[in-house]
């Protein structure tokens, strides 16, 4: 049994939280660069010289490169052979957020309750997800997210004779709907199957996935190209004022699910598509 | 691409008849912050016949919730949130007096029509290049409501803040 401290996994998510933030994903941010070769609308191209010249910025000079450094959502990954010592692992996290988002001068935009609204001040509770894995290493991803995508996201329990028609049909009137809300160009995250919770944690999973990697499986790797290829021909565009590049890619993570039921979560990512790993 | 037209702010009517849909304006001068929760208050006051914080007559609201500062500095990064989150409030506000809004993304029929009859303007702030943003503001100073922690009333000195124009006071509007 390999033992893990609390102060160690503390001080990484603190570390993961401000870098998630002022960093952008090189995948990201290469993507935005060949979209703005690609971009016919004159306007389009400069907003995405924009974005590109913000996440210069926030690099260079460590600040947020959105203001909404969202609710940190968090998954773990921790080995079976792993002790955790000195205390809850969950304290731990959550300290990691407590301190992560005043060292980094981050927003705290979480609310104790969703009906009394009053700001915890500290960005704490995180979101947090665990999967216990084979080994004795602890991983952890941070994923900061913003509501301005978070809120155009969308869930659907579909029948099984909606088929694949129907889910494509789904995702794109999702993207449709949010319009020009979640900061586009946006990263269009999909969960097919499993039950309602399984599907949402899946489409926020596909977010995490780099823009960059064929997905493995022939079948989903087409289907996420011809979706982002429906999705730009919306022109939603950058910021929303038209163009080709309404999203930067569309991730489709998948399921077993039951004989009765067809789930279908989309998790909107805005550009500042921010996540980053560590390990113990 | 269309020049960039600079604008002193306060606004008036013949700076804002001079604006139309697309046009990319950097803005300098005064702007306030308030997002969801002082929409909420500044109705609520209206309702009740009491007075605003602050006077609204000319001015402009910025839908924006900063990240706290870093020490010597004004503001933190300071990028413009979700506008149809405040279409509920927008209308009461904009016959109170206010002038122009900066958010993102699209508006409401109701706002729009609020726009067009007292000769508003609404523009748009790239949403997501905070960064980029809070480096525009020179000061800033929470001015009402400070119990709402980013979300209270702030008045923001501006220079060259980069917004769109898209709700010109004709009601011509970029997302359509």
């Amino acid at each position: 049994m390999r033992q893990i401290h609390i102060d160690s996994i503390r001080q990484l998510v603190a570390d993961l939280c401000i870098e998630a933030n002022t960093s952008l994903s090189q995948d990201v941010y290469q993507c935005l660069g060949s979209c703005m070769q690609s971009e016919t609308s004159s306007l389009g191209k400069n907003i995405l010289q924009t974005i590109i010249a913000n996440a210069d910025l926030a690099k260079k000079e460590l600040r947020p490169m959105c203001q909404d450094t969202g609710q940190t959502v968090i998954f773990v990954q921790i080995g079976q052979d792993v002790q955790v010592v000195g205390g809850l692992l969950e304290d731990a996290i959550n300290a990691g957020i407590r301190e992560g988002y005043q060292r980094g001068y981050l927003r705290n935009s979480v609310v104790k309750s969703p009906f009394e609204r009053v700001n915890t001040n500290d960005n704490t509770p995180g979101v947090i997800h665990y999967d216990i894995i084979a080994g004795d290493r602890l991983l952890i991803t941070v994923s900061p997210k913003g509501f301005g995508s978070e809120n155009m996201s969308q869930l659907k329990m579909l029948k099984p004779s909606d088929g694949l028609e129907g889910v494509k049909q789904f995702i794109l009137q999702v993207v449709k709907d949010a319009g020009s809300n979640p900061c586009p160009p946006i990263i269009v995250g999909v969960g097919i199957g499993g039950t309602m919770e399984k599907a949402a944690i899946l489409s926020k999973q596909a977010l995490l996935k780099p823009l960059d990697k064929i997905n493995e499986d022939p079948f989903l790797a087409s289907l996420e190209a011809e979706l982002l290829e429906k999705v730009n021909a919306l022109e939603i565009g950058p910021a929303g004022f038209g163009g080709r590049t309404t999203a930067l890619g569309v991730n489709i993570n998948t399921y077993p699910t039951h004989i009765a039921g067809l789930p279908v979560a989309v998790n909107i990512g805005c550009h500042a598509n921010r996540h980053v790993d560590g390990q113990l | 691409m269309s020049e960039i037209k600079q604008i002193k702010l306060p606004l008036d009517s013949t700076m804002i008849n001079g604006l139309q849909a697309g046009d990319i304006v950097h803005l300098s001068g005064t702007v306030y912050t308030g997002r969801d929760a002082a929409h909420k208050r500044m109705c609520e006051y209206l309702a009740n016949g009491k007075a605003l914080p602050i006077n609204l007559q000319g001015e402009v609201i910025y839908y924006a919730g900063p990240c706290p500062p870093k020490p010597g500095e004004p503001i933190g990064s300071v990028g413009p949130t979700t506008a149809s989150r405040m279409d509920a409030y927008s209308p009461q506000l904009i016959e109170a007096g206010l002038v122009a809004m900066i958010g993102k993304g699209a508006r409401n029929e109701s706002v729009v029509e609020a726009i067009k009859r007292h000769q508003g303007i609404y523009f748009a702030a790239i949403g997501g290049v905070a960064a980029l943003m809070g480096k525009c503001v020179k000061s800033a100073e929470v001015i009402a409501f400070e119990d709402l922690g980013t979300e209270a009333i702030r008045r923001l000195i501006v220079e060259n803040l980069p917004v769109i124009v898209a709700i010109d006071s004709s009601g011509n509007n970029l997302y359509q």
